[in-house]
């Protein structure tokens, strides 16, 4: 293998040459840094507030109290990860349908949000959080209690979704 | 009675200098995520006061893994040689005046040799042992790489180091550290008069612990982590401990060839007892290792690693050449009385 010749500057001084100068140019630039604003974030006390676009863990909405789902089933149809698993049943209330058990398994859960993309009804959303930590698999698994969660905290997102549409 | 307290002066100067180590080691963490615009461990006690001691627990829990066809009593020995050399060379540095205690003049030294600077350079060159060897016993081409490379770059600066030394020694006159930091009282520092000698030694000491810009033994990128990448466990902290002892001590020498040692001009004239002189003293010499340091610490971020064609060429090409133009400069201003 033919090897690159090495080029040598030609237009440096003499004095330039010996680099101390630039050395030490260099180490005030390197010092200047240690006064500058940190960019650390002290994280379990200083919480990050993601943008309204960020995909956290799905859940259900909740409207007076009840969820919006009608169980039509589409996104335990979509999911990729088939995390999604929805059992329907009928009710009194106008919606005439209802989920009996919605579990979402977040150790499948993949956060691509078709889910959300393809629901109806606006039921199901991904939320802001993003801390999600089990000590054994079976608590992966959330059911409606842990899934549901009043509208008007989830106002963001809504809002960002149908800004969106 | 002399030597109960040699045997007290290393105890406490051993414990004293793995503490500092082990500080130093943090101090390189905090400054270079400073430098970095990052915050740095501070979780561990007060701002991280405590990271030490946990780094350590951690190192030693680790499991202690020898490599296939490794060779084992070589993969063993290597750490404690460099950590022994990196220990052993601050016994010759004096660190501080007399002292008086219960009665007893102690010297703050741990041993007063006639050859102190022969012996430094003795002891700092065995540490290419530790490293090549480790290189070679570990049965892995990075580490044989980082071995060679190591043994390499010792040589060719080896050499521009001991004459940059002997311009000081010109000057003072004699070997013994102690005659040296004497003859730099007042403001006769040698950086002031041998500001050549001093660049030349302060490179070839970046080169003698293998800091940036010249660690090419454990240049990561090249070589994952040179000549320690087969280490783990007890057997690494050895190598990290030397590592930053081996800072310490350099910045040490540094300072008491070039920074005037424990010298503090000015100390006696705000009228302090004798036993407080000392103590500030003994203070002031830390204060200026600790600036050695950072200034190792700072520079380690400042300009990037040589290529190994570069690294020869600035050794044999320019520090020899230089050194030996500061010998002779020396030489001519101490014959003709101008030192």
């Amino acid at each position: 293998m033919k090897q690159k010749p090495i080029v040598h500057r030609k237009d440096l001084h003499w004095w330039e040459q010996f680099y101390i100068p630039q050395i030490i140019n260099g180490m005030r630039i390197t010092l200047s840094q240690v006064f500058r604003p940190k960019f650390t974030r002290q994280y379990p006390e200083e919480k990050w507030n993601p943008p309204s676009s960020f995909r956290g863990r799905p859940v259900l909405v909740e409207q007076n109290g009840v969820e919006r789902c009608v169980a039509c089933g589409l996104c335990s149809r979509v999911c990729p990860a088939l995390a999604i698993d929805v059992q329907a049943s009928e009710t009194e209330l106008l919606k005439e349908r209802y989920p009996v058990r919605f579990e979402i398994n977040m150790l499948r859960c993949i956060f691509c949000g078709f889910c959300e993309e393809v629901c109806p009804e606006e039921a199901i959303v991904m939320s802001k959080e993003f801390e999600l930590v089990f000590r054994h698999q079976e608590d992966a698994i959330f059911g409606k209690e842990k899934l549901l969660l009043p509208a008007d905290k989830l106002k963001d997102r809504l809002e960002f979704l149908r800004k969106n549409r | 009675m002399e030597l109960l307290i040699s045997i007290v002066k290393i105890v406490v100067v051993m414990g004293v200098m793995l503490g500092i180590v082990a500080y130093i080691v943090l101090l390189e963490r905090r400054l270079s995520a400073a430098i970095q615009n990052r915050i740095g461990p501070n979780r561990v006690g007060w701002q991280g006061l405590l990271q030490p001691i946990a780094d350590v627990i951690k190192l030693v829990f680790k499991e202690d893994i020898v490599p296939y066809k490794a060779n084992r009593f070589i993969h063993d020995l290597a750490p404690i040689i460099s950590l022994a050399v990196a220990l052993t060379t601050f016994a010759v540095v004096p660190f501080g005046d007399k002292i008086n205690l219960f009665g007893y003049d102690i010297k703050l030294q741990i041993a007063d040799v006639n050859v102190g600077i022969l012996y430094i350079l003795a002891l700092t060159s065995l540490g290419v042992y530790g490293l090549t060897l480790s290189g070679w016993s570990s049965n892995s081409k990075y580490a044989l790489l980082g071995g060679v490379r190591s043994s390499a770059q010792m040589i060719s600066y080896e050499l521009s180091m001991g004459l940059a030394v002997l311009g000081v020694v010109m000057i003072a006159g004699s070997l013994k550290l102690d005659a040296i930091v004497e003859a730099q009282a007042g403001w006769k520092w040698n950086i002031f008069l041998q500001p050549i000698g001093f660049i030349t030694f302060v490179t070839t000491a970046f080169a003698e612990t293998n800091r940036l810009p010249f660690d090419l033994p454990e240049a990561e990128p090249e070589l994952v982590a040179g000549y320690h990448t087969e280490y783990s466990g007890l057997k690494f902290g050895a190598y990290y401990l030397s590592e930053y002892a081996n800072m310490f001590v350099s910045s040490a020498i540094i300072t008491t060839l070039y920074l005037g040692g424990w010298q503090m001009p000015f100390v006696h004239s705000f009228g302090f007892s004798d036993f407080w002189i000392s103590i500030i003293q003994v203070l002031g010499f830390l204060a200026k290792v600790i600036i050695i340091v950072s200034f190792f610490i700072i520079i380690r971020w400042t300009i990037p690693r040589f290529r190994y064609d570069q690294l020869m060429n600035l050794g044999w090409k320019f520090m020899l050449p230089i050194s030996i133009l500061n010998l002779l400069l020396t030489g001519a201003a101490v014959l003709w009385g101008i030192l």
